[in-house]
């Protein structure tokens, strides 16, 4: 916001002469920011469904007979990296370096896809195993959080080949910049968010 | 057509999905066709099509999205007044062995549709169109921040609507109440469509709801004029703020606990059942983590309404507005800390019932400091008893009874006698028609000129007035009687005749109060057919304190031919004092926004996909998810969002105001 002097005796000052522009695109950042708040809350939903039927496991299955804390660590290695090497990409966009950026772009998809797809063969094994979303209020509430967040994984990449597209069609123009920067939030806020998964559900579920 | 292809096609809606055997719902259903096609039929034979399509349905301008939510608040207000008043007309009826006129099945719907279409589709849209229309003139800006969202939200909230309405005529609605409990609302209770309407009706007005306090956060936040420093905001502004900030910080709750309801129901999870380790408590708990800001929601910005129209027809600055901003935000922050008096009977024991007992009675605090500064600012000032000044008064009044109830029932062992009854039914329709909707019609009094250029008829406007405060305390004293006595809430019949008195006197309030509304439409269309006696061409009627009433009424599309500088609190009563003089010369092109049709379209594919969902057509869900999706992505590949009004544009709308303002002398 400028400021105006108003200087005392002059004739008071009531408008702007000049077009006072608000700057396109102004409030999306504040704007990204709040969506990803409101975000955050539902995932904080599913976090406090987990603690309160985590212990639940109706004589089903329990963390210790499901998680393989191994698989766990190469996935979250996974998501890490795709936060960094989407770092990469945004330090070579601020350089305007159009290919490096797409080319960190396409890497940060790839660890995403990695991502995504250990997650659905752990998901598999343990239907498999007859550990249901149906079984047991425990395994409801483990496969809405980490399946939710799977979700956002999915629209992530799907958005980041959006971006892809309009890249190399309009190159790092004003607003393509805007918009890698808002997914750059988003996924370092789905990293921040598998943090908490991996602690609350997978750690602190084998301990219990 | 084989059975298992017919099955494919319309999942489970059959011929005898639709309700045929209610004659009820067959004469409203004929009512409302007809009534629709001679719209639709009007719409046609005065091509109004384009016009409507061009200039309302696909704009963006903030000032005609908040009228159109005003009108989408009226339609469903009848609805839900409908509901209301055949409820009071069967429980005036059903004693001595009379069934009464409705079945239970019906009945039932009818409760829960009640509930939900005047908190969601009544209330919402009031609330949130006035915001919508006023903040932004009130700030001195040109649009919201996003103002494609701002449409798009709009239209979400019609598609809820939409699916409401659906199930009035295509399979039934929720039984279950307005917040739908499980494990009554759980598959195994409910197994038809009613929930299923109940949840994606919600879930696709939630998507808009909470899009419109994002896009109204960031407007307050980044769009206000030059010298308008937080406190110096006008209040009503500042009771958006605090909504917004609710509606942001509320509705993902909702959205997460209704999926989570709809995963048990469609999946077969255990998150609320009754075996495999559901807790259906927690869906109590969770949905009143969403439910108690949401009353505050409500009531937030028509305590903004009650501020200006205080301030503007006492001829007086607010008192106390600091105390008044202060009290906003800590009910902003205490409605947080009080969900769980909504069920002390849970049995979560003293320690915990004392600890929400006590918030809940810490937020009569707040409330009665803006109460005691609406008094002071009246106290000597000159007083206009104008149509928005007596809703005013009417509030003020009943709301403090309303507020005494509820601190009687934030008392746990109090709580446990009244809990589930018809005492508690009094005090939210005390608070919320007491509060909520006094308020807004003093609103739409008030800011009417604004938005159309003449005022509203003072005459119909008082009918309806006396005919709503009146109808008021005739519906729901004998309630508080009632509940005293312990006659619990949502009894289609009743066994003691002495009782029937009561329910007959609440029958004539919402008599009364039907008197209200037809008042109010009266009004309405009066004042449209006199508009030209009842015309303001100062665009300030009310000598208006706030930046609102200094451009033109209606405002132009581009609000402020140049942007205010603000050095006061009521700005604009600070202009006129200072001898401020309307600029005629030197204006530049104006940059703003284009219109668009995708809000209609995705909104549209999201009842489409609602409908999919709920009668388990699986093609239809999948093809519109598709669709909109990539409507959804196509919209981002358009970059060229906005247009200049050329400075000739400006001048000329100018100039015309000129010309009116020096006709007035």
């Amino acid at each position: 916001m400028t400021s105006t002097a108003i200087t005392a005796g002059a004739e008071p000052v009531f408008h702007l002469e000049e077009e006072h522009a608000h700057a396109e695109g102004g409030s999306t950042m504040l704007g990204f920011w709040l969506y990803l708040m409101s975000d955050c809350l539902i995932f904080a939903m599913l976090f406090a469904a987990f603690g309160v039927l985590g212990g639940n496991y109706a004589a089903g299955p329990a963390p210790k007979d499901l998680f393989d804390l191994g698989l766990v660590a190469v996935n979250t290695t996974m998501l890490l990296l795709s936060s960094i090497t989407y770092g990469f990409a945004m330090l070579t966009m601020d350089k305007g370096r159009v290919g490096e950026t797409q080319s960190w772009l396409a890497v940060t998809m790839l660890f995403g896809l990695a991502f995504l797809s250990i997650e659905l063969y752990e998901f598999a094994h343990m239907i498999h195993e007859g550990a249901t979303p149906q079984r047991s209020a425990f395994l409801s509430s483990f496969f809405t959080l980490v399946g939710t967040h799977g979700l956002h994984v999915t629209f992530g990449i799907v958005w980041m080949v959006t971006l892809m597209v309009q890249v190399a069609r309009h190159g790092l123009i004003e607003a393509n910049r805007r918009r890698l920067m808002c997914l750059s939030m988003f996924w370092h806020f789905l990293d921040v968010v598998w943090i908490g998964v991996f602690t609350f559900v997978y750690l602190m579920g084998t301990l219990r | 057509m084989p059975e298992s292809l017919t099955k494919f096609i319309f999942g489970r809606l059959t011929l005898e999905s639709l309700p045929l055997h209610e004659p009820i719902v067959v004469v409203t259903f004929i009512v409302v066709a007809l009534g629709g096609l001679a719209v639709l039929g009007a719409i046609t034979y005065f091509k109004l099509w384009g016009y409507l399509w061009r200039e309302w349905f696909t704009s963006v301008d903030h000032k005609k999205i908040g009228v159109m939510y005003m009108a989408l608040g009226l339609v469903m207000l009848l609805r839900g007044f409908s509901d209301a008043i055949m409820m009071r007309l069967q429980q005036a009826i059903a004693f001595n062995g009379s069934e009464g006129y409705l079945n239970a099945h019906h009945y039932d719907q009818i409760f829960t549709a009640h509930g939900v279409i005047m908190i969601f589709f009544v209330a919402m849209p009031f609330v949130t169109g006035l915001m919508n229309f006023v903040v932004p003139l009130q700030i001195g800006a040109r649009d919201v921040s996003f103002p494609f969202l701002n449409n798009f939200s709009f239209w979400m909230t019609v598609g809820g609507a939409i699916l409401v309405m659906a199930s009035l005529f295509v399979g039934e609605f929720a039984r279950t109440g307005w917040l739908a409990y499980p494990p009554l609302s759980g598959i195994d209770y409910s197994p038809d469509v009613g929930v299923d309407y109940y949840i994606w009706a919600l879930q696709v007005a939630g998507v808009g709801t909470t899009l419109s306090g994002i896009n109204l956060i960031c407007t307050i936040i980044k769009m206000r004029a030059p010298g308008m420093t937080m406190m110096r905001m006008p209040i009503f502004t500042w009771t958006s703020l605090c909504t917004n900030v609710l509606i942001v910080a509320s509705f993902p709750v909702l959205t997460a606990v209704l999926t989570l309801l709809a995963l048990d129901r469609y999946v077969g999870t255990n998150f609320f059942t009754n075996d495999f380790g559901g807790n259906p408590m927690m869906y109590v708990n969770l949905i009143w983590i969403w439910g108690h800001p949401e009353v505050y929601i409500l009531i937030l910005p028509l305590f903004g309404v009650f501020s200006e129209v205080t301030s503007t027809f006492s001829g007086k600055r607010l008192f106390g507005y600091t105390s008044m901003v202060y009290a906003t935000v800590v009910i902003t922050i205490l409605s947080y800390l009080v969900w769980l008096h909504h069920f002390f009977t849970m049995g979560s024991g003293a320690s915990v019932n004392s600890f929400f007992g006590i918030t809940t009675m810490i937020i009569s605090i707040p409330t009665g400091a803006k109460m005691f500064n609406w008094l002071f600012t009246m106290y000597r000032g000159r007083i206009r008893f104008e149509l928005p000044m007596m809703w005013t008064l009417a509030f003020m009044l009943t709301f403090v009874v309303g507020g005494m109830t509820g601190v009687l029932l934030a008392v746990p062992p109090a709580d446990f006698v009244l809990h589930n009854s018809l005492f508690l039914i009094a005090h939210f329709h005390n608070v919320i028609i007491g509060g909520v909707l006094f308020g807004l019609f003093a609103g739409i009094a008030y800011w009417w000129p604004k938005a159309f250029g003449f005022r509203l008829d003072p005459f119909w406007g008082k009918v309806s007035f006396w005919c709503w405060v009146l109808g008021f305390w005739f519906a729901f004293m004998p309630l508080y009687i009632l509940g005293l006595m312990g006659v619990t809430r949502r009894m289609r019949v009743f066994d003691d005749p002495s009782l029937q008195i009561w329910f007959v006197i609440a029958a004539f309030g919402a008599v009364l109060i039907a008197g209200g509304i037809a008042a109010f439409l009266v009004q309405i269309f009066v004042s449209i057919r006199r508009r030209e006696a009842l015309a303001d061409h100062t665009g300030d009627p009310w000598d208006g304190r706030t930046l609102e009433w200094s451009t033109s009424s209606p405002p132009p599309a581009y609000n402020f031919a140049f942007t205010p500088v603000i050095r006061d609190n009521d700005a604009w009563f600070d202009m006129k004092r200072a001898g401020y003089r309307r600029p005629l010369s030197g204006f530049k092109p104006i940059h703003m926004p284009k219109n668009t049709g995708t809000g209609v379209i995705l909104a549209a594919l999201s009842v489409a996909l609602g409908f999919g969902l709920i009668w388990y057509m699986w093609w239809l869900a999948a093809l519109s998810f598709v669709c909109l999706i990539a409507t959804a992505i196509g919209h981002t590949f358009n970059y060229h969002r906005d247009f200049d009004i050329p400075a000739a544009e400006v001048a000329q709308t100018e100039e015309a105001r000129t010309t009116l303002l020096a006709a007035q002398g």
